[in-house]
């Protein structure tokens, strides 16, 4: 019997930087509430979080789903910016194209993208460059 | 160390969580880069940094964090602030810099604690 999974919603604002991950503390509260192992918790958050911020910086914001089974966690991040015109560059720890003003508040370190992969146990990303981008990533309950 | 003694140490005001000073803590980070942060930190649960937005108290709360120091005698807003509450995060505001922050609670025993490595 496979029961359907919980699924959750967020509309992810790119205008400005200071709302830039509200969806991802909405998630973590959700997950403890439903209760989740901290530990899983953590990483699904660690992750959605780097990938919300990548959005808002990168791709002018998006969606972002989150679907909860008995065995997993979905996460599916989608946007329509630019694309990732090289993604095993993009992968690369260290490799940024954040502008100053984004430094300055701290992240551009080029960081993310290894660490959301690192948190999670599949990461999957389409990305076609003046289209959008999607990350899909999986964690195993 | 309980961060009540953080408190004392950096001659810090309690910003958010003044019924939590009373927890012990065991590491800490100072890091201005929250990259960084999350790339890298396992099981600090003090971060003091002299960034001050939004995203130092959401980068915390993914982290697991309990306590931010605020150093340089930065103060955040009130949506910070209500942020950390809700979370049950401690905000503490020190004139103290950066270096001498750090410096002051690791003479005093509170560890670097390890970082994630591979
Ligand atoms: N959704 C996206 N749309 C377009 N480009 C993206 C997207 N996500 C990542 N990128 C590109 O991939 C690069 C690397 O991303 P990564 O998250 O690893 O680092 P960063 O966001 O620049 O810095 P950090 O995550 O450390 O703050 C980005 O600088 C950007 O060029
Ligand atoms: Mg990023």
């Amino acid at each position: 019997m496979t029961k359907e999974p919980l699924r959750f919603h967020f509309d992810i604002c790119g205008e400005n930087f200071t709302s830039a991950g509200e969806a991802s503390v909405s998630i973590k509260r959700i997950l403890r509430q439903i209760g989740i192992s901290p530990d899983i918790i953590r990483r699904v958050s660690i992750a959605m979080y780097e990938c919300e911020i990548n959005m808002v910086i990168h791709a002018n914001g998006g969606t972002a789903d989150v679907d909860v089974y008995t065995d997993k966690i979905i996460l599916t991040l989608k946007d329509e910016g630019p694309g990732i015109p090289d993604l095993e560059l993009a992968m690369q720890e260290g490799y940024s194209t954040a502008p100053d003003s984004i430094r300055s508040l701290g992240f551009g370190a080029g960081m993310g993208l290894p660490n959301m992969k690192k948190y999670t146990d599949v990461m999957d990303i389409k990305t076609e460059v003046g289209k959008g981008t999607t990350v899909t990533m999986t964690v195993f309950l | 160390m309980k961060i009540k003694t953080i408190v004392e140490l950096l001659n810090a005001e309690v910003l958010a969580g003044a019924d939590k000073l009373d927890t012990d803590v065991h590491s800490a980070c100072g890091c201005d880069l929250l990259s960084d942060v999350l790339a890298f930190v396992k099981e600090q649960a003090v971060l003091l940094t002299g960034m001050c937005n939004p995203q130092v108290v959401r980068t915390a709360v993914m982290m697991d964090m309990r306590c931010i120091v605020f150093v340089r005698g930065k103060v955040p807003g009130q949506d910070v602030i209500d942020l950390a509450e809700e979370h049950g995060l401690v905000i503490l505001t020190s004139d103290e810099r950066m270096y001498s922050a750090c410096g002051k609670l690791y003479q005093n025993g509170l560890a670097a604690g390890s970082v994630i490595d591979d």
